[in-house]
Order: structure tokens, then sequence, then C-alpha cells
């Protein structure tokens, strides 16, 4: 079984009738030698730590290495009763930066798929745990995301490196829009859909951290993450089919990471990272801690 | 294929995966080449490393490493407290150390009057290699148990270390060979392992007569 395409996935559920989780972790142990238990026990784990680290660190002001955000999340958490959003979608997003602004002042996260765009599955799956989807569909979901992950890192890149914001963040939101539908029951063709719209949405975005370091515009893209995950998960709930499948938009994000040029790949000297602003903070950054040779 | 695991993982310390995680399992390797905390670092950061050493806190995760700590212990935001608590002499300097990745760290120990110097590159996605040991080249990713010999390169040496390795039953995963000196017949090997050794088999291998030197590193990568 030599399975690397999301439609082939969905095609064994329709063939067999299991549902898309278990058809994963098998795919997986064909893969990799691992048994699903394994698998599974490893993803329950990670659910936990990720569960952990917005315990440990929501509510409070947190001090990020280069100090240029922190107490946005304090912020947001306090503002969830008024939301005009909506009470979920702002606990996603404020769960999302919670993470996010750990993740920059060094605290243990999860790197779902990377460090910077840490919060947005989480933002997704603990919002859905508080309003009482159980712990185990959870953790199945996570097993969807990684196979979301997994099919985008074979055929373009989970890196903003390589492939600009698109591949971390639109990767993130991709596969936390996938497990939301697998949380809520939605079919292995309405995941497929939730992850196709988000990474569409989110198609050509750059990676333009000030000074390279990931917390400008980071932090808040995740917010931005977890809030569109949601929206195209209901979307894909409601019938909303994505035009082209999720395999041919995980090409053309290649084929644009492909032709962005270096400077919006994480080297800190396009997009924002360009700006006045950002490059007078920077100034005054690097002058003040100065390698010595 | 990587591992759905490696995806939605794995839990570590912020906020880089190459600057942060990469250097600290850099560090790692160093600290179980040295088995166990130095007396002093001397830590010679090159290229993106030296811009990431507050921003990224590349820092505290080399110092993290060195010390032992686990990559997912929140200790490694203190580690220079660690450190002092430890006792360990720890220094930074920037260097260039020429045509390599540019996420790349020379690190220099001293532990009981023994000197070690290993030069590893963050490769992308928490993933390293090592490119040299004590001067020696290499190209390890710290994945598996590894036995450094330097051997004389006399017909059968290599040969007479696999057949001790096996009568252990220890299985080699990989081998990496080369020679030193064709003038002072010296070669040396890196060998990865399936299964860590004990202090025996080292001992046992390091009295041999074709073994100038055998070092021993564990594997970086935890459960
Ligand atoms: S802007 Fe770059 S560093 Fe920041 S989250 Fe996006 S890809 Fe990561």
């Amino acid at each position: 079984m030599n399975v690397n395409r999301f439609k082939e996935l969905i095609e064994i559920c329709e063939k067999t009738g299991e549902p898309l989780d278990k058809v994963v972790l098998h795919w997986e142990m064909l893969d990799t030698g691992l048994s699903p238990e394994k698998v599974l026990s490893k993803t329950r784990f990670l659910f936990k730590v990720m569960e952990e680290s917005y315990e440990k660190n929501k509510g409070k002001t947190l001090k990020t290495l280069v100090g240029l955000t922190g107490d946005n999340a304090k912020k947001m958490m306090e503002y969830i009763p008024f939301a005009f959003s909506g009470e979920k979608v702002f606990q996603a997003a404020t769960i999302a930066v919670t993470i996010a602004e750990s993740n920059a002042s060094m605290k243990k996260i999860v790197a779902c798929p990377t460090g910077g765009a840490s919060g947005v599955v989480p933002g997704v799956l603990l919002t859905l745990k508080k309003y009482g989807v159980e712990e185990e569909k959870l953790v199945s979901a996570l097993v969807v995301a990684g196979a979301i992950g997994k099919i985008i890192s074979i055929h373009a890149s989970l890196s903003g490196a390589q492939h600009g914001c698109q591949a971390e963040i639109g990767s993130g939101t991709a596969m936390a829009a996938g497990a939301a539908v697998h949380a809520m029951g939605g079919s292995p063709k309405q995941v497929s859909d939730a992850a196709a719209l988000s990474l569409k949405s989110l198609m050509g975005l750059v990676c333009d951290p000030v000074g390279g370091f990931v917390e400008v515009p980071c932090v808040k893209r995740n917010a931005a993450g977890a809030t569109l995950a949601l929206l195209f998960a209901d979307m894909a709930m409601a019938g909303v089919q994505s035009v082209v499948p999720l395999d041919e938009v995980i090409d053309a994000m290649d084929k644009v990471g492909r032709m962005l040029p270096e400077s919006l790949r994480e080297t800190g000297k396009g997009g924002v990272a360009a700006t006045p602003t950002a490059k007078s903070i920077i100034d005054a950054f690097s002058k003040k801690f100065k390698m010595e040779t | 294929m990587p591992s759905i695991l490696e995806i939605i993982g794995p839990a570590m310390i912020g906020p880089s995966s190459s600057h942060t995680l990469g250097a600290m399992r850099i560090s790692k390797f160093a600290y179980n080449l040295n088995d166990g905390v130095p007396d002093e670092v001397v830590f010679y950061l090159h290229g993106s490393f030296q811009d990431t050493y507050i921003g990224h806190g590349t820092w505290l995760a080399l110092l993290g490493g060195i010390c032992g700590l686990k990559t997912d212990d929140p200790q490694v935001a203190r580690a220079d407290e660690v450190a002092k608590k430890i006792g360990l002499k720890y220094e930074y300097k920037a260097v260039d150390l020429g045509n390599v990745h540019p996420n790349t760290v020379k690190i220099v120990t001293e532990k009981s009057g023994v000197r070690h110097e290993i030069i590893g590159s963050s490769i992308g996605a928490g993933r390293i290699k090592i490119i040299s040991i004590d001067s020696i080249e290499c190209d390890l990713d710290g994945e598996y148990p590894t036995l450094i010999v330097e051997n004389q390169d006399v017909p059968g040496a290599l040969e007479s270390i696999i057949n001790v390795l096996s009568f252990y039953g220890v299985n080699i995963a990989t081998m990496q060979l080369k020679r030193e000196s064709k003038y002072l017949h010296k070669a040396s090997a890196m060998i990865e392992l399936d299964s860590t050794i004990s202090k025996e088999i080292l001992e046992r291998i390091r009295n041999m007569d074709v073994v100038n030197s055998a070092l021993y590193v564990n594997a970086i990568v935890e459960e």
C-alpha cells in the first residue's frame, strides 16, 4: 500500500467502511512500523501536553524572548463574554494566542505542525472539548490532522523557510479544520473539503517575522488560523465543497511556495519585517545583544 | 515518509524547532559524548545562530542540552540557573566555520582534563547533523547509539571490532569509514548501533590491539 494522497485515504474508507482515523493508523503502521496502539497513545500524550500548555499559561502576562507580545491572550480572555464574533470563535482564538505566546516565551508546547503555528490546532481542539466533545474523539481528530499534515509535508512543505507561512499557519489551519470536521462527525470527504478550503484561503501567505523571531506577526496569525479552521469546518459540515480537491490544492501550494522569493521565507527581510517600525525595533534589540567574537 | 507523530509533534520548549530544539539536540550530543555534564564549555556560534542567540533562546537551548536536560523540560528556559547550580563554566563566541549550514555550532568541552570538540548543524524541523567529532569528519543524526573508533589501518582490524560487537549480540545499523592517514596507517569508523552498549563492551574494544581510541555516544532521541 503506497498511499501518499488524501483521495486514496478517502477511497479506502469508502471501500472498507472503516472510519478515517483507523485507516490513517493502519497507513501509519505500514509506513513506519509503529503499531496503532502506540501511535494512538503517543497522540493522546501530545493532546495532553497541548491542554497542559494552555491550562498553565492562560490568563497570564508572559515574558517573550523579544518582548513584542505576551499580554494579548490575557486581554482576549477577559473579553470573551463580550466578543461579537461569538464566544466559541473568540475562545478558540484566545487559546491559539495563549499557546503561541507561550511558545515565544520558551514554554513547553507541541510543535503541531511547527513552533510558530503551534496555537492553531489546540485552539480548535480545546475549544471543541470545552463545548462537550469527548477527549477520545479529539485524540482521533488529532490523528486525522496528522494525516493532512503528512500529505502536505510529502508534496509541499510545513516549513516557513521553504514555502512561506502558507506552509505553517496555512497547513496548521488545514489540519485543524479537517480535525474539527472529523470530531463533529463529518465524512472523510468533508474533512478534505474543510482542509482544502483552508489552504486555498491562505494560499501565498508569506513568512515575514520581524527580526526573524517567532512573535510578530506569528502570534496573531495563530488566532486567524484557529478562527478560519472553525469557519471552514462548519462550511464543510453544511455541505459546501471545495471545487478543487485537497491533493491538487496542496500541489498548487507547493508551486506557489517555490515561487516565493527568499525575502518572504523566514529571512525577516520582506513583508511586515521590512517596515520602518519593524526595522527600528530590531535595531534597538540587536544593539542590546551584540555577540562578541 | 515521516511519521504523523513528527507532524503533530514533538512536545518541545519553544519557540523554534530549528533554532531552539535543534540547537538543544546538538548540545545533547556533546553531553552524551562526555557521558555527563562537562566542567567547562565554549559554544562557537556560526551564521544565523549568532542572530537567533537571544531572540530564539538558542543560548539557553545549547546550555540546557549540555546540562543533560530533556528537550521538553521547562527548565530549559532557565538553563543558566541550572548551569550555575551544577557549577558548569560556559561561554559563547561568534565564529565563521566556512561553508557549512547557516545554523551551525561548534561545541568545545572539557571534563576531567579530557577535551572534546563537535560541530553540528540544525537542518530543520528539529533534525540535526553532526559533521565533526574531535576533528574527524562524520555525518550523524544522533538517532542511534554510536561507537567512534580510531583504529589501525591494517587488514582485519575492522572485522575484529565487528566480531566483538556481534559476540555481545549488538547489531550494527550503519557504518561510516574513513582513512585518516595512509602514512600513519590510521583509519576511523563511526558505527551506528541498534542498541546501547555497556561500559564493559566499550572497555573491551578500547583494549584491542588494533584500536587506538574509542568513544561512545548514546542516542539523543528520547522516548
Ligand atoms: S510568519 Fe513565518 S515564522 Fe511566523 S508563523 Fe508564519 S511561517 Fe512561522
